[in-house]
């Protein structure tokens, strides 16, 4: 019953979407005082369906109901009661379900925004309709959740074991919630093109938008990192895998756009380029969903593989991707900005900053699908894999830490190098001290990586700097310090909380990716193992038993020095309904790094195949991350967020000139 | 700006459109179906050690089989393994064993450890056959009929269930089918 009852709600889900895509679009055209009225009904109307049908599958999910596929697919009666629920999402059709969920949730949250009744809102509601109906008519006639399957089996197939991890339960939607977020942007940015209006009051209502995806984006490809480090147990953390650059693209783009987003907002510059910046982000996310689920790479991560959905995808994205580009064609060349900037500003900065992101995220876009160009020209099968993308990535990361460094200390408008390197130039003693260390300590001395740790460590010092200077720490009482500081903007304070992140996450990759020491051995039962400063000892094995699995737990006395430390315990887990085997690497997180050990095979000798790293500064990449999540919730708190200094005078003047679209260019 | 400027975007997302619509036709990751209803690959594989005879393409015609591939090294396979061992009590379709990226003497050592369930095994210690039928882990089972073709690929380990609900019906019905003349199974393997 319950089934039946949630392929209807799906179907008047669809209903309400169609209506909400075509009635404001129209509306708003014959000048219908109604349309935003009603595009905002039809937007809470089905975003409440689907919410509905979300609610439906949980409940069969989590009362184990076989006689639905989807259940009886990805579930078991074994399985812990979080993974039941966490496995609503952890399959193909689940997690489109979650996509849509999502989708329709931004675009009810953005109806029920207060001051999202004009017309750009209701064109915007409207594309966001569409969207959902594509979706939704994929769900519904490629994968349908709801299907039931004769007769109902007994048992369930299980999840696949590798998704039964706490770090599932929460990363994919975050994940989503950063991807689908793009889709409000996108939306924006058609909607202002059919409108003919992109300027700073549009790039106002954007930036919170985009803001809050990138970081839910941000979380989300750490919290997936943070898991494959912990549940995949080979060590790394990133791997370049198709599947992972399908949300690093994006991100690459949404970070240029909260950086071309504020140039619109504060000097009405970057018109057409935020509007395409936008337009890419979501296109990305979509180019993600395709490939993740048309199987047209493959990948450890790959769900459903089925040509025939990635039909019906690849139609969706020529649909909203090449009608937006289309738009874009016809209505970019119409937007003309006014504002004038010198090649040395903070404009200028950050257009660096955006050609280094794009050009970054072309590489890795091409890396990716580099594989399938080859294979669609000459039939030959290769990977590109990590190596590739490892060699490239200094090329980009090293200029874009100086271009942060730098730029976020010039002027509005006009900036003066003199002027910026007298701001920072006590930071560059951190960045050479930090270069003289890493110098003398990290093994191997990688060029790349000792200039990466040196201008990271200048960024780190560069804020500081700054954000002292602005304080005025020292020269006036701590007090009136506290008070200037409370008195930033917003939007200052977040670039530098975000900025410090990423010089964060560099240590962090750099210690992990980089410096890290490995050893790989034939352990039995009494023999010790060296991992850098620590000596690993096998004690025992023993034989678990699971609720859905069996494994075998070695269990490790570590000491160094002599003295003992706690004993650390890994395990490799056997999931019978499914077959298949996981790691469950066994790490222990200190401030220099992370001893981090997995266990494999019985070797023929007696010893166990154990893989032993300790990786430097590992837990940097998880802290810096979180800084620049919470940077980018401080850059989108209500409050001060005009640019004090330069940007008044410069908003005055550009808003005379914001009639975006001069018709008489044409 | 010229205006051609604008349309680059679009023009971009052409060609890639284009190549993600002959990527779906050309899909690797469908190799698994790809090689459904084919001639198994052709090969010829030694014996491992204290065995006499190795497994070849030859081995399958004229009868419905099942291509193991195992290890010694892999769990999985031990969890599989007593049902092939009831397969063969039973007087079940041959199975026929590619011992797949083991050390000299491991394989052999497993078989005698645990039983030898298979008609023949073939020594793959390089993994070119694993890789020619498209093997992504082990065990992995393929069903062939009796024109030598492929009929069904299974993953991971048999379950009783697997074998009960899903094979037994299989093989069952290829056993009913005709075998073609000799000459199209030629025919066809030479063509692939």
């Amino acid at each position: 019953m319950i089934a039946e009852l949630g392929q209807i709600t799906l179907g008047l889900a669809f209903i309400a979407a169609i209506y909400q895509a075509i009635y404001p679009l129209i509306g708003v055209q014959i000048a219908d005082a109604g349309a935003v009225t009603q595009a905002r009904r039809a937007a809470i109307i089905q975003g409440a369906l689907v919410a509905f049908a979300f609610v439906l599958l949980t409940v069969l999910h989590a009362t184990s109901d076989f006689s639905v596929r989807n259940v009886f697919e990805n579930s078991h009666t074994a399985k812990p009661y979080i993974y039941k629920l966490s496995g609503v999402w952890g399959n193909h059709e689940g997690s489109m379900l979650l996509w849509i969920l999502i989708l329709s949730g931004f675009g009810t949250a953005l109806a029920l925004t207060k001051n999202a009744k004009d017309e750009l809102a209701a064109r915007t509601l409207a594309i966001q309709g569409m969207i959902a109906a594509a979706f939704l008519a994929f769900l519904i006639f490629t994968s349908n959740p709801f299907d039931r399957i004769l007769p109902t089996p007994l048992e369930g197939r299980d999840l696949n074991p590798l998704l039964q991890d706490p770090g599932l339960a929460i990363h994919p939607p975050f994940l989503y919630l950063g991807y689908v977020g793009f889709s409000i942007i996108f939306a924006y940015a058609v909607a202002g093109l059919i409108g003919g209006r992109i300027d700073q009051a549009w790039a106002r209502k954007v930036r919170p938008w985009a803001l809050a995806s990138w970081v839910f984006l941000t979380i989300g490809i750490a919290l997936g990192s943070w898991w494959a480090y912990y549940e995949l147990g080979w060590g790394g953390f990133w791997a370049w895998d198709p599947v992972e650059n399908a949300s690093f693209m994006p991100w690459l783009a949404g970070t240029a756009l909260i950086h071309s987003v504020r140039v619109l907002e504060v000097r009405g510059a970057f018109k057409a380029w935020t509007v395409l910046l936008a337009i890419m982000a979501f296109s990305l996310s979509l180019v993600g969903t395709f490939l993740v689920r048309s199987g047209i790479l493959t990948s450890v991560h790959a769900f459903a593989v089925d040509p025939e959905r990635g039909v019906f995808i690849l139609a969706i994205l020529g649909v909203f991707i090449g009608g937006a580009l289309t738009l874009f064609a016809f209505r970019g060349p119409l937007l003309n900005s006014s504002a004038r900037y010198e090649l040395i500003s903070r404009e200028g900065g950050l257009l660096l900053n955006n050609l280094i992101l794009v050009l970054f995220c072309a590489v890795v876009f091409l890396g990716t699908f580099y594989p399938l160009i080859i294979d669609v020209i000459s039939g030959a099968r290769l990977s590109v894999g990590a190596p590739y993308f490892n060699f490239v990535l200094p090329f980009f990361a090293l200029p874009l830490l100086l271009a942060v460094s730098f730029g976020s200390v010039l002027a509005w408008k006009r900036g003066d190098v003199g002027v910026a390197w007298q701001r920072i130039w006590p930071a560059s003693m951190a960045g050479l001290a930090m270069l003289a260390i890493a110098a003398w300590l990290a093994k191997p001395a990688n060029i790349s990586a000792l200039t990466g740790a040196s201008l990271a460590a200048w960024v780190v010092g560069a804020m500081i700097v700054d954000l002292a200077k602005r304080m005025k720490l020292f020269s006036v009482t701590d007090k009136q310090s506290m008070a200037r500081l409370g008195a930033l903007p917003r939007s200052y304070l977040g670039m530098v909380i975000a900025h410090m992140g990423m010089a964060v996450v560099v240590f962090g990759v750099l210690g992990a990716g980089v410096w890290k020491s490995e050893v790989v051995a034939s352990v039995p039962i009494g023999k010790t193992l060296v991992i850098g400063a620590y000596d690993a000892t096998l004690s025992a094995v023993e034989k678990v038993e699971g609720p859905n699995y069996v494994a075998e737990r070695a269990l490790f006395n570590i000491s160094k020095n002599g003295q003992v430390r706690p004993v650390m315990v890994a395990e490799r887990r056997f999931y019978p309904v499914r077959g298949m085997q996981t790691t469950e690497a066994a790490v222990w997180t200190m401030l220099a790094g992370d001893l981090y050990i997995t266990v494999g095979e019985r070797q023929p000798d007696q010893g166990w195949a154990v893989h032993g790293y300790f990786n430097p500064l590992a837990w940097l990449m998880w802290l810096g991350a979180a800084l620049m999540a919470l940077g980018g919730v401080v850059a989108m708190l209500p409050g001060k967020t005009t640019e004090q200094h330069a940007g008044r005078s410069a908003m005055v003047s550009n808003q005379a000139a914001s009639a975006v679209i001069v018709e008489g260019e044409k | 700006m010229p205006r051609i400027v604008f349309l680059m975007p679009l023009a971009v997302f052409l060609v890639v459109a284009i190549y993600f619509a002959a990527g779906l036709k050309r899909d690797p990751a469908v190799l698994p179906s790809v090689l459904i209803d084919q001639p198994t690959p052709q090969f010829s594989l030694s014996p491992i050690e204290d065995y006499d005879e190795g497994f070849s393409t030859l081995d399958l015609a004229g009868q419905v089989s099942l291509i193991n591939i195992f290890g010694s090294w892999c769990v999985a396979c031990q969890v599989e393994h007593p049902l092939l061992m009831k397969i063969k009590e039973e007087g079940g379709p041959p199975i026929y064993g590619v011992n797949w990226n083991d050390k000299p003497g491991a394989g052999t050592a497993w078989l005698q450890r645990f039983g030898d369930p298979y008609e023949r095994v073939g020594d793959d210690a390089d993994g070119r056959v694993a890789i020619e039928f498209g093997v992504s882990g082990a065990p992995e089972t393929f069903v062939v009929d009796k024109n030598g073709r492929i009929r069904y690929k299974h993953t991971g380990p048999i379950s009783t269930a697997d074998w009960r609900d899903l094979f037994e019906p299989m093989i069952k019905e290829l056993e009913n089918e005709h075998q073609d003349s000799a000459s199209d199974v030629v025919s066809d393997s030479s063509s692939s």
